[in-house]
């Protein structure tokens, strides 16, 4: 059936095992330790190498948005996780550790066993590859003038999917919102930040200034390049990789970055909570918006080529531009939500934690 | 003799997908083996990742580029122009009307000349968008489920399972006593 393509043995294939061997050794270790810092660290590893790994796999995009969530923000969340819990995970005990391996040892036979009808690694005519994926190369062009197929696809084909997408980090959003908080009144927050900044200057600058100065230098340094560079992926999402999804994330760690080394406080008073939560929602809002616009010009929902009736094609990038948006301020927002969220536990991660 | 090379073909060509087993087993056991929350959920987080290999590896084709067309976007705005003039209602009425247009035409590609779009061979995009929304999606519900541990912790005192099930225990049996 796939018997006629031969995976070939060149220098990518030796890359591939290289990044496969990696995951391998991390994933032992994850196993292995006890020490929860280290464990969250080395998922963050685990993220950088998958990461690295899409990009040798073509999945340039997959490669952007893992390396933004598994080595930044998933880190800094299960950071924060850990520091509000406990830092040391209790050991296995040898019965669990057993019951344990049968389990993975007949999943993992069974699955092993599913593989046999798997095609052939890189075949160019595998079922996935020639059927509609292949569809989607060739329409992208013609059909909607983007160059990069996988913003396209994302925002324009599969509109809807990605639609439903934005909703659900909506509503992870809310969800961490109900279960943490919003992380106190911005207002009542703003005044206390300010009186303990004055209060505290001497001493918050003893504190962090010791052995933070590189730390504070470089950073107010590439905050600002983080940014402007997400603005970039933003907008040229559709020309090369990149995309809402992306950008909201870079963004999104960057005020993070802010956060973790100035202070929570400092980085509310840059944004605010309430605007925070006012983006969360507004994001899925223009995504709905550019829809309902669709439908009152006459079209169906999420259909970009009524935007533009003599050029279907220019409608298509409007109408993918102003999604990509909406997603945009959508993540960034539900980021900085669920990072507020999980800061508004512990003030501050003061020095001494570490 | 022939049956060892196949073998050794098998291997080479499937031996991706052996990996990500490796690798979801390894994400599969730490969630079951570990008693403390937040492991828990690394393992799940690799589990997920496993699962996200697994669909791009099956995307991926031998000697492909990323799926960024070339030169669309310098013709495009001349070639959107005079696609519409040449077909005129025909190509407007296909591209509004897309779904009987879209069933009646897409066809599985046989050769290798059929694969090729505009000369050049890509990868599948297609796995690439369902990761791309899918690990976003992942990095919110790992947050929801980081949000639990956070107030289990505030409640019990404890992450590790067998400490809060002792727990609920003594709760259950101090309200029926």
């Amino acid at each position: 059936m796939n018997g006629e393509f031969l995976t070939p043995i060149d220098a990518f294939t030796v890359i591939d095992l290289i990044f496969m061997s990696m995951l391998v050794v991390v994933g032992i270790a994850i196993v292995r330790l006890k020490d929860l810092f280290a464990v969250v660290m080395l998922s963050g590893v685990y993220s950088l190498v998958s990461a690295a790994w899409f990009v040798s796999l073509d999945a340039v995009d997959v490669a952007f948005t893992e390396a933004a969530v598994g080595a930044g923000i998933s880190t800094v969340l299960m950071l924060g996780a850990m520091l509000l819990t406990a830092r040391q995970a209790a050991p296995t005990k040898p019965a669990r550790h057993w019951v344990a391996l049968i389990v993975v040892c007949a999943t993992g036979a069974a699955l092993l066993y599913a593989t046999v009808d798997m095609p052939s690694f890189g075949d160019p005519l595998s079922a996935p590859n020639a059927y509609i994926g292949l569809e989607y190369l060739k329409r992208t062009g013609p059909e909607t003038g983007v160059p990069n197929v996988v913003s396209a696809v994302l925002a324009s084909y599969r509109g809807y999917d990605t639609f439903g997408e934005t909703t659900v980090i909506l509503t992870a959003g809310l969800g961490v919102v109900l279960i943490l908080g919003l992380g106190g009144p911005a207002i009542k927050r703003k005044k206390t930040s300010a009186a303990k900044a004055k209060a505290a200057k001497i001493d918050q600058s003893k504190i962090l200034g010791a052995h933070h100065v590189v730390l504070r230098v470089v950073s107010k340094m590439m905050i600002p390049v983080i940014i402007i560079y997400g603005a970039y992926v933003q907008f040229h999402g559709d020309f090369g990789p990149g995309g809402g999804f992306q950008a909201g994330l870079i963004i999104a760690s960057a005020i993070i970055l802010y956060a973790l080394i100035f202070g929570i406080d400092a980085a509310k008073e840059a944004v605010p909570p309430s605007l925070v939560r006012l983006g969360a929602a507004l994001g899925v809002l223009i995504y709905g918006g550019v829809g309902v616009i669709n439908l009152l010009l006459g079209g169906n929902f999420l259909e970009y080529n009524i935007l533009n009736p003599t050029h279907p094609s220019h409608g298509q990038e409007l109408g993918i531009m102003f999604v990509e948006i909406g997603v945009l301020v959508t993540v960034a927002s539900v980021m900085l939500i669920i990072f507020y969220g999980f800061t508004s536990r512990q003030p501050d991660i003061s020095d001494k934690d570490w | 003799m022939s049956s060892g090379i196949e073998f050794w073909q098998y291997l080479v060509g499937h031996f991706n997908y052996i990996v990500v087993i490796i690798l979801m087993m390894t994400g599969l056991y730490i969630v079951i083996s570990t008693g403390n929350l937040v492991k828990k959920l690394v393992g799940l987080g690799v589990f997920q990742t496993a699962v996200f290999q697994l669909y791009i590896t099956m995307g991926k084709v031998t000697g492909g580029q990323p799926p960024i067309l070339e030169g669309v976007h310098e013709s495009a705005a001349g070639e959107a122009a005079t696609t519409v003039a040449e077909h005129g209602e025909a190509a407007a009425a296909a591209a509004s009307h897309g779904e009987q247009a879209v069933q009646a035409t897409v066809s599985i590609a046989k050769t290798m000349d059929e694969v090729l779009v505009g000369g050049v061979l890509y990868s599948n995009p297609l796995p690439h968008v369902l990761i791309l929304t899918a690990i976003v999606v992942g990095v919110a519900t790992l947050a929801v489920g980081l949000a639990l541990v956070v107030r289990i912790r505030e409640s019990y005192g404890t992450i590790e399972e067998d400490e809060l099930q002792e727990a609920n225990y003594q709760h259950a049996k101090g309200a029926l006593s």
